[in-house]
């Protein structure tokens, strides 16, 4: 019996491939790569290529200057420098690796078995790493060199545990995450025992962040160990970067040169180290730094916008990634006004657009998007990017879905709704307090004053949304943008939180368009519609004329599929309400 | 809040106790026949046994720790083996040597990373790639190495700082700068490319958050926002990789110290692990578990100080 979506051996390896493939396209993974596998090489060949005598002291020949027979030169004891360096690269990719094997090993195994089992594995496991977190390796190592002499191997042994909480907490992170996911319960349900699950499943997950997590390791134990010999603890027979180190700095007067050579061999290993477990990470990421792109909106003459229009969009166009190839289109040719006092609700659903038509109203697009052409108006004026960035939070204000994610979790609601008023309003300290309490009041929160000294997980997710739209109306804007503000409500709180909506829009006399894929709002605050699919407007009119004779067929099945739904959720809760059970 | 601090306190010093136990028993019980490797080669059994006798190596393990554990509760650890001082005496003096060079060198990275880490991250193009750039190669290079480069060029070639020695900044302030800048920056560099990477990344993410389109929409400056409520969002994470820093530091410093000759931990460390003076390798544990106790309790301070949910939970 097999699971069914157990990766072959094949798709890992040809996966493997491709990874070390996409590391050797970038070029800095290609170069520093191509730098380990040269240090590695130096060491495995090292005894076959020396050049001169790397051992015997010649007295004749102390601190000689970079010449034909020593092409680094001679060391205090008359070495030669090349050949030391070539030698000691052996003992410290060995070194390096001996310690990575022993974290590795302890690392992975108990964060596996943590992670998949919990419970007591974890408590004990996870107790014992902060243990090892907490001890300075240096001062370990030395320590332990006290007691059990100076031997560079068990050296790197110990090391090797100490950091092996690094590979614990990666593994175990990774395999808690995935644990209960649907393709390891259906292992586990189809009968695979454990230890397969975790062989094929898990570790399978684990691998790359594993990968760079040993590059890191690989560099420090290299670093720690040249420290190690530096201090003049490692063992004096062997030939190593750090004793070198120690030489050059005891004749660092006579011959500053000789700190070059290894400082040089270890800068080089363990940047290349760093920078392919930084390729490494890019290649699997793939996301970093995406800018906002600065907008190339067309000249604004030729547009024509009704006078007296509160928001009108015309031609608008937004696009994500900046190449030809990659770039996305999500919103295309989309065109409408808003009068003052007047309702429209954006009408799709999930990707047709119509959310990144309102980000790009308030040009808050995420990072890589962009408008690509088409304008916005807002009082009968063509905007520029910069003017619509300035109206936020004064005459154009938004309320998003989901409230608990919209409020800064670090301050009280208190500060978080008078801190705009206070900088774009300039209000005082004091009138803003006043004005909070007051706009507390009128969206319905009956003890303003507590509620203000509140952080936002302490309150209730309809109470949050309450605050971000006290907050979007504090400036009394003439244009409000509400996106899906009821979709993450309970039931009862979305009536409550669209009647407010309503009774605030005709109080001030905004233009307002609600973003939604609700019919039911659509028909309850709405005076016009708009339905859009695929990043276009397919038709548009009053919400009347649109309800009773749809044109398009894509509205015909939106209202079909929503009437549809509404009468399989109303039915049962109607006859709870009416105390019969069904 | 009190229950938060005192579990911390627990946790701390229960971590503490388990660290020094190990330490002592694996010292101790590896350690072979001190008295001998004390006296040489040539002395005598009856010599040998006199020592172990002076010593208290005669006395059973168990025994001994518990004299051990009950004078290390009063800071009492005993005397060195190699020159008979009371180790608290030998610790005293160093501990505030090494210990200022640290905190410095922590502080500096603090305040370094947060600088570049928020430059990167808000800026973007080529000062990002700049900062990315230098953090990764300064977290690369070992610090020692770099505080060899530092006296090489900045003291001896340019004679801008002593290349050693150490001044108390009780005796002098100016002579502290003048002896401590360079093992500081030889520490801050790995610190400041470490942390700023770790900053770097957390504003990004948390950059990414509704709240910070919504704060925009609400008129806030980029500015206001980035370092307001980005920057406090993301310190979290950042304060764990500092704490993780001073760690790293305080065995840097080990090196660095022999480098620039500071009469510190370090180099207690290195004389007594040459002369297998276990009391004070003992006492050396303990204050370096008790500074990371102490360091980590302060951070949790910190984060629940900067996190409502840690302070009111």
């Amino acid at each position: 019996m097999t699971a069914p979506i157990a990766p072959t051996p094949r798709a890992v390896t040809q996966q493997r491939a491709s990874l070390l493939r996409s590391v050797l396209r970038q070029p800095l993974g290609a170069i520093a790569l191509s730098v380990i596998a040269l240090f590695v090489i130096v060491a495995i060949i090292g005894p076959w290529i020396v050049p001169g005598d790397a051992y015997t002291a010649h007295l004749d020949a102390i601190l000689l200057p970079p010449g034909t027979d020593h092409i680094l030169g001679t060391d205090p004891s008359g070495r030669d420098v090349l050949s030391r360096l070539i030698i000691a690269t052996r003992s410290s990719m060995l070194g390096a690796t001996i310690a990575l094997v022993v974290a590795a090993a302890i690392g992975i195994s108990t964060g596996l078995v943590a992670g998949y089992y919990r419970g007591w594995f974890e408590s004990i496991f996870s107790y014992g790493a902060s243990l090892f977190l907490a001890l300075p390796s240096m001062v370990v190592l030395l320590a332990a060199r006290s007691v059990i002499g100076p031997n560079l191997w068990w050296a790197m042994v110990i090391f090797g545990v100490i950091v092996s909480p690094a590979f614990y907490r990666l593994t175990f992170a990774t395999v808690a995450g995935v644990r209960h996911e649907l393709y390891v319960d259906a292992a586990r349900t189809s009968g695979l025992s454990d230890v397969r699950i975790i062989g094929r499943h898990i570790l399978s997950v684990v691998r790359a962040p594993v990968i760079i997590q040993a590059a890191g390791i690989a560099g420090v134990a290299i670093a720690i160990q040249a420290g190690l010999e530096f201090l003049g603890m490692g063992d004096a027979k062997l030939i190593t970067w750090g004793g070198m180190l120690n030489d050059g700095f005891q004749a660092i007067y006579r011959q500053p040169w000789l700190l070059l050579w290894p400082t040089l061999a270890l800068v080089l290993i363990s940047v290349a180290l760093t920078l392919v477990a930084n390729t490494l990470r890019d290649v699997l990421e793939r996301s970093s730094s995406a800018r906002r792109s600065r907008s190339s909106e067309q000249a604004p003459a030729v547009y024509t916008i009704p006078v007296g229009s509160a928001l009108s969009v015309r031609d608008l166009e937004v696009a994500y990634g900046n190449h030809k190839a990659e770039r996305a289109v999500v919103v295309r040719n989309v065109s409408f006004d808003v009068a003052p006092g007047e309702v429209l609700g954006l009408v799709g659903e999930s990707g047709s657009g119509k959310t990144q038509t309102a980000f790009a109203i308030l040009d808050v697009l995420p990072g890589g998007g962009r408008i690509t052409s088409g304008c916005v108006a807002l009082a009968g004026k063509v905007t520029t990017q910069a003017q619509r960035a300035h109206e936020r939070g004064r005459s154009v204000a938004y309320i998003p879905q989901e409230p608990m994610s919209n409020l800064d979790p670090s301050y009280t609601i208190g500060a978080q709704l008078t801190k705009p008023m206070r900088k774009c309003a300039k209000m005082t300290k004091t009138e803003a307090n006043a004005n909070a309490l007051r706009l507390l009041t009128r969206v319905g929160i009956a003890n303003p004053e507590r509620v203000m000294s509140l952080y936002p997980h302490q309150v209730s997710g309809g109470m949050a949304q309450r605050v971000l739209i006290a907050g979007a109306i504090a400036t009394e804007p003439d244009v409000l943008i509400a996106d899906e503000p009821t979709t993450a409500l309970d039931v009862t709180v979305q009536a409550e939180v669209l009647d407010l909506l309503r009774d605030l829009q005709a109080e001030l006399g905004m233009a307002m368009v609600i973003v939604t894929h609700n019919f039911g709002v659509v028909a309850d605050i709405c005076d016009r519609v708009a339905v859009m699919q695929d990043g276009s407007i397919v038709e548009t009119g009053d919400v009347e004329s649109v309800f009773d004779r749809p044109q398009h067929p894509y509205t015909r099945e939106l209202l079909g599929a929503i009437l549809d739904d509404a009468s399989v959720r109303t039915l049962p809760s109607s006859t709870t309400t009416n105390g019969v059970p069904s | 809040m009190g229950r938060f601090i005192a579990r911390r306190i627990v946790a701390g010093i229960s971590l503490l106790f388990v660290i020094t136990s190990a330490a002592y028993f694996l010292l101790y019980l590896s350690g072979g026949d001190v008295a001998r490797n004390l006296l040489g080669p040539t002395a005598t059994d009856a010599q040998v046994a006199a020592k172990a006798t002076e010593l208290g190596l005669d006395q059973p393990l168990l025994t001994r720790y518990w004299d051990w554990l009950s004078g290390a509760l009063t800071g009492d650890f005993g005397n060195s083996w190699a020159s008979r001082a009371p180790v608290t005496e030998l610790l005293s003096g160093r501990v505030a040597v090494t210990l200022t060079i640290v905190v410095a060198a922590v502080i500096v990275s603090g305040i370094g990373a947060v600088i570049l880490g928020s430059l990167a991250s808000s800026r973007g193009g080529w000062v990002d790639r700049t900062i990315q750039v230098a953090s990764l190669v300064g977290a690369a290079v070992p610090g020692f190495l770099i505080a060899m480069v530092l006296v090489l060029v900045v003291a001896i070639n340019l004679g801008w700082f002593e290349p050693t020695g150490y001044i108390n900044p009780s005796t002098s302030i100016t002579g502290w700068l003048s002896t401590a800048v360079l093992p500081i920056t030889a520490l801050a560099v790995a610190g400041v490319a470490g942390v700023t990477q770790q900053v770097r990344g957390s504003m990004l993410d948390e950059r990414r958050k509704d709240y910070v389109r919504t704060l925009e929409c609400r008129g806030l400056s980029s500015r206001t926002i980035t370092y307001q409520h980005v920057l406090r969002n993301a310190s979290g994470p950042a304060l764990n990789v500092l704490a993780l820093m001073f760690v790293a530091m305080l065995g840097g410093a080990v090196v660095v110290e022999q480098v620039f000759s500071i009469p510190g931990l370090g180099k207690l460390t290195v004389t007594s692990t040459l002369s297998s003076d276990v009391p004070v390798i003992m006492g050396i544990v303990v204050v370096t578990v008790v500074l990371v106790v102490i360091l980590n309790l302060l951070i949790d301070l910190l984060q629940a100080w900067l996190n409502p949910k840690v302070r009111l939970s």
